[in-house]
Order: C-alpha cells, then sequence, then structure tokens
C-alpha cells in the first residue's frame, strides 16, 4: 500500500483527527485525495458536485467507522485525459480500495457521488458490503427531467438544491461572483463532474445496476428540485434489495439541510447486521 | 444574418437568442426564406462589386445566425459569383462532426465545385454551438477540434485508404474522393476568441489566424498583441496576412446620414442578438485553465455594448469601436487605423447588422465596395508581404483581403 501522509498547501485546514492521504491509480496516471478518520467498519464516501468537504455528516459516519472520503479527481485537467468516461472512473475506484487495504466496504455516495457508487456496485458487487445513495442521479426520465445546472444563473441554485434557498447554506453553493478565480475554481470542479454526465445524467447505469448485489439505502430529501424523488421508485424498481427513506423540509443536501435525521437513517441502516 | 422580426420584448421575455429561443413560437420559416435569399443575393452583389470574398459561417439554435449548414449556402455561392470571389466559409466547427471527415469531403465538393475557391474556416466553436446545441462535452471540445484537425489535414494529402486510430474518430478506411482541388490543400483560416492553443496551432501549421467578435478593435488589440507577441516568442514572421479581424461597419454619404439610417438595426443587433446569458457562453470546462484569464475579461464588452446600445447611444458604440460608421472616409480612416493597431491583412466585413432591411444592406455593401475598399486595399503593401493563405483559384484583386461576410 502506498501512503503518502501530507498536507497540501493551501487546503482548508482539517480537524486533527482527520488525516490526508495521497494514493496514487491507474499506474501512477491520477493520483487521488483521501481524508480518513475514525475506528470501526470501513465507509467509502463518495461526494456530489459540490466538492469535498468535511462536514458534520463525516464527523457523525466518523464516530462509529473508518470513514475514507475520496475527492473525485479531475480538478486538474490533466487527470480527465486519464479517465475519459464512466468505465475508467470506476476502475479508478476499485483500484483505489486496493491501495487502501479494502477488501469489503460499505459505500455512501451523494447525488453524482451516488451515481458512481452505484457503478462501482455494479462492477465490484461482491466487494460492496452496503450501499447507501443518497439523491443519486444517474438514471432519467422524461417526466421527470433533472434541470441542466451548467444552464441555470447561478443565483438559482440554492431553490434547486434547497429545501430553504435562504438558509445560510446557500452560501456554500455559489462562490462571490467579483472574485473570478474563485469562480473559475468551482467551474473547474464542477466541469470535472460534468466530464462524465454531460449532456444527461444518463451513461447507461440502467443496463449494469442490476448486478448490484448490497442491500440498498434510497435516501432522498422531500423537497428535491435538482432530482425528483420520483427516481427513488426508478432506482427501487431496478435494484434487488432496498428501501426508500424520504426525509422531510430538505432538498438535494439532506446531509446538512436536516443533519439528525439523515445521520440516523443512515447509520441504523449500515449498523443494521 | 439576423432573425428581423423578433418581438420588441424578446431580450426581456426569453432567456436567450442562442440555444433556447423557441423555434415553433419565433421562427416562421416562410420569413427565413426571404431571409436566405436576400443574404445570397447580398453575398452575390458583393462579388459583382469587387469584394476578394463573400463569407458564411456556421452556428445552431440561433436568432442572429441560422445557417446551420454554411456548406449548403456555399454551395449555392460557388455557383452564383462569376466574378471568382474567394468563399470563405469560416467555418466548420470541427468538434461537432464525428467522423471530422465528413467535413474534409464537404469541404473539398466545395473547393471542387469552386473551382479552388474555398478558404476552409476550422473554428473551435462556442460553448453555445458545441456543448450546448450539439451536446459535446465541454472538456472534449479542444481535444476533439484537435483530433479532427490533423485528420481532415491528413484526409487532404495522404494518399487514400490509410486507417485513423484516434481517441473521437476510428476509421479502417480513410479515403474521401475527391481530395481537393487546391494543393496541398485549401487554405485553413483558424478563428477564435482568443484561446492561447488556437494560436499555438496557427504558428505550428502556417494557419491565418482571424479574431471573430462583435466589440471592434479597441478590445481586440489587447487580444492580438498577444496573438503577435505569441508569434514572436515562436519565431514566426509578422506577415499581417496571418491574421484577421471581423468588424461591423455602417457606411452612408455622411457621418450624419450614416446615424439616421443605421442606429435602429444596430441597436436592434447589441439588444437581441446578443442578448445570451453569461453562462451559455462558458460551459464549465470549454476553456482550458490556461486561456481562462483573457475569457474572464472578454465577457465584460458584451455588457458595455448592450447598455450603450440601450441608451442607444450612436456616440458609445462608435467611440467603443463596436460599430465603424460614418461616410466612406470616415469609415476608411479608422479601418486603416484598426487594421494598422491589430496589425491585421485580412478584414472581415460585416455588413448586415441587427435588422438592416436588404436595401439599406445592398447600399451600405455598394458604398463600401464602391467607395471604402479602393482607399484600404494597399495599406500593407509597403511592407512586401505576400498572401500565402489566399485560395488559388480565386481572383486576386488586390494584396490586402475584404470579405463581405455574414454572422
Amino acid at each position: 500500500m502506498t501512503d503518502t501522509t501530507q498536507q497540501t498547501p493551501g487546503a482548508t485546514a482539517l480537524p486533527p483527527h482527520v488525516t490526508e492521504r495521497l494514493i496514487p491509480a491507474l499506474a501512477g496516471r491520477v493520483q487521488a485525495r483521501v481524508l480518513v478518520a475514525g475506528h470501526g467498519e470501513p465507509v467509502l464516501f463518495l461526494h456530489g458536485a459540490g466538492g469535498l468537504l468535511w462536514d458534520p455528516f463525516l464527523e457523525a459516519l466518523a464516530e462509529g467507522h473508518t470513514v475514507y472520503a475520496v475527492e473525485h479527481p479531475g480538478a486538474d485537467t490533466e487527470s480527465l485525459e486519464h479517465l475519459p468516461g464512466i468505465w475508467e472512473l470506476v476502475l479508478f475506484y476499485d483500484e483505489i480500495l486496493d491501495e487502501l487495504g479494502l477488501e469489503r466496504v460499505a459505500v455512501v455516495g451523494h447525488s453524482f457521488g451516488g451515481m458512481v457508487g452505484a457503478e462501482l456496485a455494479a462492477n465490484s458487487p461482491r466487494r460492496i458490503s452496503r450501499l447507501v445513495l443518497i439523491a443519486p442521479i444517474g438514471l432519467w426520465r422524461d417526466d421527470a427531467p433533472i434541470p441542466d445546472i451548467a444552464g441555470v444563473p447561478a443565483d438559482r441554485l440554492p431553490e434547486l438544491v434547497l429545501a430553504d434557498p435562504k438558509s445560510p447554506l446557500a452560501e456554500l453553493l455559489t462562490p462571490p461572483a467579483d472574485d473570478p478565480q474563485a469562480l473559475f475554481e468551482a467551474a473547474v470542479r464542477m466541469a470535472s463532474v460534468l466530464h462524465f454526465i454531460w449532456p444527461l445524467p444518463d451513461k447507461g447505469l440502467r443496463g449494469r445496476i442490476h448486478r448490484v448485489f448490497a442491500p440498498t439505502l434510497l435516501l432522498w430529501g422531500e423537497k428535491d428540485a435538482l432530482v425528483s424523488p420520483v427516481y427513488a421508485e426508478e432506482f427501487a424498481g431496478l435494484l434487488r434489495s432496498s428501501e426508500t427513506v424520504l426525509i422531510p423540509d430538505a432538498g438535494h443536501l439532506p446531509q446538512l439541510e436536516q443533519q439528525q435525521a439523515t445521520r440516523q437513517a443512515v447509520l441504523d441502516f449500515l449498523d443494521r447486521p | 444574418m439576423p432573425y428581423r422580426d423578433l418581438p420588441a420584448d424578446f431580450e426581456s421575455k426569453y432567456e436567450s437568442i442562442w440555444v433556447t429561443p423557441p423555434n415553433t413560437e419565433l421562427c416562421d420559416p416562410q420569413k427565413v426564406a426571404q431571409y436566405y435569399q436576400w443574404n445570397l443575393d447580398e453575398l452575390e452583389l458583393a462579388d459583382q462589386l469587387g469584394f476578394d470574398g463573400v463569407g458564411v459561417n456556421e452556428h445552431h439554435q440561433n436568432g442572429y445566425g441560422f445557417m446551420a449548414s454554411p456548406n449548403l449556402m456555399a454551395a449555392a455561392l460557388a455557383r452564383r459569383t462569376p466574378n471568382n470571389s474567394a468563399i470563405m466559409v469560416l467555418g466548420n466547427t470541427l468538434a461537432l462532426y464525428a467522423p471530422a471527415t465528413r467535413v474534409a469531403e464537404e469541404f473539398a465538393m466545395l473547393d471542387v465545385l469552386s473551382n479552388g475557391r474555398l478558404a476552409a474556416g476550422f473554428p473551435v466553436g462556442t460553448s453555445m454551438d458545441v456543448n450546448f446545441c450539439y451536446g459535446v462535452t465541454p472538456t472534449e471540445t479542444r481535444p476533439r477540434f484537435r483530433e479532427a484537425e490533423e485528420l481532415i489535414i491528413k484526409a487532404w494529402t495522404q494518399p487514400g485508404p490509410f486507417t485513423f486510430n484516434g481517441k473521437f474518430n476510428k476509421l479502417r478506411y480513410v479515403n474521401p474522393w475527391p481530395q481537393p482541388l487546391q494543393k496541398p490543400h485549401p487554405p485553413v483560416w483558424l478563428a477564435g476568441g482568443g484561446s492561447v492553443e488556437t494560436w499555438d496551432l496557427a504558428a505550428r501549421r502556417d494557419y491565418t489566424y482571424s479574431y471573430l467578435s462583435f466589440f471592434g478593435a479597441k478590445f481586440g488589440k489587447k487580444l492580438m498583441d498577444g496573438f503577435w507577441n505569441r508569434m514572436d516568442e515562436l519565431g514566426v514572421d509578422r506577415n499581417p496576412y496571418r491574421a484577421g479581424f471581423a468588424q461591423q461597419i455602417c457606411v452612408s454619404e455622411t457621418d450624419e446620414s450614416a446615424e439616421k439610417e443605421y442606429l435602429e438595426h444596430c441597436s436592434y443587433f447589441f439588444n437581441k442578438c446578443l442578448h445570451i446569458p453569461p453562462y451559455f457562453f462558458e460551459a464549465p470546462g470549454y476553456r482550458t485553465r490556461k486561456s481562462t484569464e483573457f475569457a474572464i475579461r472578454t465577457n465584460q464588452p458584451g455588457v458595455i455594448a448592450a447598455s450603450a446600445a440601450l441608451e442607444k447611444n450612436w456616440k458609445t458604440l462608435n467611440e467603443e469601436g463596436f460599430i465603424i460608421a460614418g461616410s466612406p472616409a470616415t469609415v476608411a480612416d479608422k479601418l486603416i487605423e484598426a487594421a494598422k493597431t491589430l496589425r491585421v491583412g485580412n478584414l472581415h466585413a460585416l455588413l448586415q447588422i441587427g435588422s438592416m432591411p436588404h436595401e439599406l444592406t445592398k447600399k451600405n455593401i455598394t458604398l463600401f465596395a464602391e467607395e471604402v475598399i479602393p482607399r484600404i486595399r494597399h495599406i500593407w503593401d509597403d511592407e512586401g508581404w505576400e498572401h500565402r493563405w489566399w485560395p488559388k483559384g480565386a481572383a486576386n484583386r488586390s494584396k490586402s483581403s475584404s470579405a463581405a461576410s455574414q454572422a
């Protein structure tokens, strides 16, 4: 196992109990940044288009588990050249699990991270013990089109993503309009996700998801205006074994909008014997 | 070639002129039939009057330019330009076509059909056309462009059949019939909005580069300085015919009559035809890190132009250089100044602007041909450069070239 423990210069300071590791994958062509914390059974966390933050939800997971939160690759455009599509991305995660020495692992994925988690579980069904998909994308219904996040003004994002667009969380979604560099960095993060889901977040998961073996929790904010909760039914109809929890008064970020209800549902599911 | 009958409240009622203006609601094919005829008539008139070239370009789902296939228009022009103007197709948006041999074939057809008069434009394309209308992944925009460029040049110059194993184009047999008439191939005219990668390609392949914008020489200055600095760094000569720029131009008898005749139509253009929300201009990933700094700045002129037009501020539009308007002498002086400032030998004269009616457009074209072209034609002669990017089969009427183009 390669283990380079070091702090990336300029990165937001992490709590002292969170370790950052840089893991090479795809024959060293791409490097993964992984945040590790906690004790107990391992959980792989895959974040959504907003980027990787050590937030209260991860903190709660780390209380009873060893959390491995991997940053989606591609903030530097060179990495994307080695990751032309979802197939290579899945192999990238599979190799990271090898490097981390995780034979079997529970996976929690949010939004785009949920899509990647489902793809990973379809590709390596025996490797994933439990799967938690929080408002995942990856399927498409013409009667419930997922809005084009690149094709709306930035100030409309809060109403698509949050049950309460006036909540302080709105600030997380919109970088300051007068800071071109911050806007560009946000655009690069977004580009690294859009790279895998343009122009629609449907890259064939429907034809692969039947391979998922792990019991799956589908967790959705009842007021998700970005990825409608009707997709919970769609996923449930395709998975072998799933249960659905709808979180009241939450939109597309239930783990931050309704922290207590979400963490309870997720932890109950993960810790079930 | 804008839609000239958009509703008066278009820009407040609709999201954008590009990508999403609802077609059934806003676009009457009967009207477009008339616009296409006018457009071709105007370009044919330009040929008769002695323009060096006539230009067409490609846009999609766009209320100010609905030549989804410029090659169709170019084919019509190839048959109806007896004065042998160059056929400037600026161009085909390479990233949209896989296999890109489609472009190699159609351009070769045009070159043969026009007896070697084709200038082959290779634009990277806008984010609106490439990413939003055609669904190309933003991060693939430039890789697809680069690969298409390589494939097309090979298809034109290597004896077929050969195999091409690209990332986006995998072809066992590349063997287009015919190859182009011009040898080694039609001159390639790159068209861009200022990405550094495109300049490097121009230098490496010895292509001419045209800066296509609606914001004139004042805003183009920084960009073209960047272009020439890069050429210097790469050891490329300063032949002005390596470079071109687009300019909206309004010619009348006097400066005063120009304002009276053209202001309304220019306002229409800047208000309605550039009504494009910023998020369509640049899907995340469309620009590389290297080229972004400039892109952040280029969004500014659009805002200034729109507000100037909203105020119907003729003075601002002229002073900022968004339009060059006035008597033939005024227009010629300003164009010479612009061309010298930018060091460009190719002028893409945009002479139909916004809601400008057919008759006024013909007047603009006529005055430009008769009164302006003679004054600007020889501005680079004293430096003695050769225009190595002029189509071999086209009439060579002059040194500096001006092409009537349609946005």
